[in-house]
């Protein structure tokens, strides 16, 4: 019996299958639903780590301990994890050692649209690239595999399209791995100058038995048809290929790294033309090129932006678009916002009154940078706003009452905390607050080591974040309910005005978390609303204007009560 | 021959449950199935999209321009918004209720004035009402399975029973009645 599998959940289960023992991760969109699945096996060790670097990590000490190991992140958390990703080339694996990794081209939910197989070229470690749930599972039991043959760390790279999209899988039974033996072996697991020297010509001999493997390999095939037309074409793209063009050849790489060039350049000589699909960067066709293998189409055609799609394909290579009916008025814009409720709409509607310069961060805060709210002056990667506000500041010093850093909870776990020691350290007379919503949104509820949960909801002893900012060497350490106008500019206020620095937790939950009860909706005294539009300046999806007056949407509204806050007239009251 | 639907709707109407269902109902039937979905930030009361694709075998899990057999839109500007995804033979089954997007509400943009009309001028569209039958079934959160009863009737090849199964095995047991009445309410609509 066939089962319709998210590509996510296929990994999980082959996971399971391949007698995986240890996971760890942090949660990053399209990567999260792995870990998630994969801890509904109790056969398998799951959890959450702070973030990726110590996800990797601790997957290569139970690697070292003898078990095969897994980390699963999205593209910019291999950034965060790519220390121990190079170097775990060098030492290999004891127990096998996957690490799947989720690009996010047309960025659905990133911050940049970067093309991890440069990875793979760059820290030298095979790379396998799945199209569907199928291979989703079929390739992390073949990565475990590889992994173990060539003593090596494995790269499973997915896209959103592989990782958000349901196929039919096919079940098998999990095989048991007993821990490998363990024996102490500096000379492979110690990389300093001495052994670490050596074990780079291990490195380069096993490229070089890779790629003689993929040769071989049946993850790598060419499909031979009407021989006018031939693609080479990974992942998605092979999708797209295919029902595009359903009856020319295509060569379908699935082992993308080291890629089989000899078999390539055969495919290549039996069509006329050839033609090389992927999304993102010219990683295939340069390879081909660098070998000799002509190409008469690629990034020329195709570009370097955004997901590809059956017809971007057909249209690249010339064929005429589909007529289609078009809507001729304009649809306005539907963006994501915060929600009705959201703890985070008091702390952006302060900050942009008192128009402060606003370092921001990754999470559903992110959305503070959107209309009316508007308050948000830069966002880079995990943790930047924290030490963005300290080079700012540094340089600044006459406007540092005028910035703030916000970083949700989940995030200053993740690579805050260091941030702020050099705030601590260098003393830059700098305010962060830090956004805790008691979860980690944006991904879709992860638990975090600040909400006292783990993976599994295991109670545990919560991290203070009171505590760890006053650690690293932060006196000034306040807490205020971001539902509370007053009380929370007027804090800001003080803080800004404090010569060291400072650190204001906001603390308030999730609106969606379930033991969040929503309140009464609120009503709008028709009569006593002189149509100012303050409430307005909130951006709650729930507020709108109707014949000159502002109207509470009661499907909607969780009675948070902040716009009756900022409403001089007290037009708005409990229903 | 492959059949496309895509499901269109604001984030947090349950678009990602409708698209299971479907999904379901076609792998019960034998055929290859595909769904993708688009999870994370969107997810906020942004616009979100799923595809479902069927038949003998399908490749892209993606509905392109020009391809989808039909849109299903939670929300009456939504199928005006991927109307260009609609084949030149298929239908938009469409909501009535319309949601007002940010930048509305702030008055950056405005909402055009009866957009199910004008698109029935456009193309073939099935509106209903979609919001007071959920409620008539007891819950104004099953939109998405109203709205699923609406499309079972466009495709007969799917037995009724099929529909009443995939409920059963995809709802949590305290609402599978009232999804079970508010996907009957959609059907007769």
């Amino acid at each position: 019996m066939k089962e319709l599998m998210l590509g996510n959940k296929a990994i999980a289960r082959g996971l399971y299958e391949a007698g995986v023992k240890y996971i760890s991760s942090y949660p990053g969109t399209p990567s999260t639903e792995i870990t998630e699945e994969a801890a509904e096996f109790s056969e398998m060790y799951a959890e959450w780590a702070p973030n990726e670097k110590v996800a990797l990590e601790s997957a290569l000490g139970a690697s070292l301990a003898g078990a095969r190991s897994f980390t699963a992140m999205k593209h910019v958390g291999l950034n965060v994890a790519a220390d121990p990703l190079f170097t775990s080339a060098y030492t290999g694996v004891n127990g096998g050692v996957v690490i799947c990794v989720a690009d996010d081209p047309a960025m659905h939910s990133s911050q940049n649209e970067q093309d991890s197989r440069h990875y793979a070229r760059a820290a030298k470690l095979p790379m396998l690239e799945p199209s569907d749930s199928g291979e989703c599972l079929a390739f992390t039991r073949l990565a475990y595999e590889i992994s173990e043959k060539f003593d090596t760390p494995v790269l499973l790279r997915t896209c959103t399209r592989v990782a958000h999209s349901q196929s039919l899988v096919e079940l098998g039974p999990r095989q048991e791995k007993p821990l490998n033996e363990y024996v102490k072996n500096p000379a492979k697991y110690v990389m300093n100058p001495g052994f670490g020297f050596k074990r780079h010509f291990a490195v380069e001999d096993r490229l070089k038995e890779l790629a003689r493997f993929s040769e071989t390999s049946p993850m790598n095939r060419a499909e031979i048809n009407d021989t006018s037309i031939g693609f080479v074409c990974a992942g998605s793209c092979y999708e797209y290929v295919k029902e595009a063009f359903p009856s020319a050849s295509v060569f379908k790489v699935g082992m993308s790294f080291p890629m089989p060039i000899e078999s390539i350049r055969a495919f290549a000589s039996r069509v006329e033309k050839l033609y090389v699909v992927e999304e993102l960067d010219g990683v295939f066709e340069n390879e081909l090129r660098a070998a000799g293998i002509r190409v008469d189409g690629g990034k020329d055609i195709f570009g370097f932006i955004g997901e590809l799609s059956q017809s971007r394909v057909a249209e690249a290579m010339g064929l005429a678009p589909k007529e289609t009916a078009r809507f001729e008025e304009p649809v306005p814009a539907r963006p994501p916002v915060m929600c009705a409720g959201c703890p985070h709409r008091g702390v952006f509607y302060v900050l942009s009154k008192l128009k402060l310069t606003v370092l921001g961060d990754i999470g559903c805060y992110t959305l503070g940078a959107s209309a009316p709210l508007s308050a948000v002056d830069s966002v880079v990667c995990m943790g930047a706003s924290v030490s963005m506000l300290h080079g700012f500041n540094t340089v600044r010093p006459e406007g540092a009452n005028k910035a703030v850093a916000v970083i949700g909870d989940s995030t200053f776990l993740h690579s805050g905390i260091t941030a702020l020691t050099d705030i601590a350290y260098n003393r830059s007379i700098s305010t962060v607050l830090i956004l805790d919503n008691s979860i980690t949104g944006m991904t879709g509820h992860q638990q975090n080591p600040a909400t006292g949960y783990t993976l599994r909801m295991q109670a545990v002893p919560p991290v203070s974040l009171e505590k760890v900012c006053e650690a690293v060497g932060i006196r000034r350490v306040r807490s205020v309910d971001p539902g509370d106008l007053k009380a929370l500019e007027a804090c800001i206020k003080e803080e800004l005005q404090a010569d060291e620095p400072s650190v204001i937790i906001c603390r308030r939950p999730c609106m969606l978390l379930k033991y969040v009860k929503p309140k009464p909706a609120l009503k709008v005294d028709t009569a006593a609303c002189r149509a100012c539009r303050s409430c307005m300046r909130l951006g709650c999806p729930a507020i709108r204007f109707e014949s000159g007056k502002a109207v509470i949407d009661a499907t909607q509204c969780v009675g948070c009560g902040l716009c009756a806050q900022t409403c001089a007239f007290g037009a708005i009251k409990e229903a | 021959m492959t059949k496309s639907i895509m499901i269109v709707g604001v984030g947090g109407q349950g678009t990602l449950l409708a698209s299971r269902l479907i999904g379901r109902v076609l792998v019960n039937k034998g055929l290859d199935v595909k769904l993708s979905e688009v999870h994370g930030m969107s997810q906020r009361g942004g616009s979100v999209v799923t595809y479902v694709k069927y038949g003998d075998k399908v490749y892209s899990p993606i509905v392109d321009k020009g391809e989808a057999d039909f849109i299903l839109s939670f929300e009456a500007v939504e199928g005006a918004r991927y109307l260009e995804m609609l084949s030149k033979t298929g239908t938009l089954i469409t909501n009535t209720a319309e949601i007002y997007p940010i930048t509305v509400i702030t008055g950056a943009m405005t909402y055009p004035e009866n957009p199910t009309q004008k698109l029935s001028e456009i193309c073939s569209v099935k509106a209903v009402d979609a919001l007071s039958l959920a409620r008539e079934a007891g819950s104004e959160k099953a939109v998405n399975v109203v709205l699923m009863g609406v499309l079972s009737r466009f495709m007969p090849e799917i037995e009724q029973a099929s529909w009443l199964e995939a409920i059963e095995a995809l709802v949590k047991p305290k609402f599978i009645e009232l999804n079970k009445k508010a996907f009957l309410l959609g059907r007769e609509a």
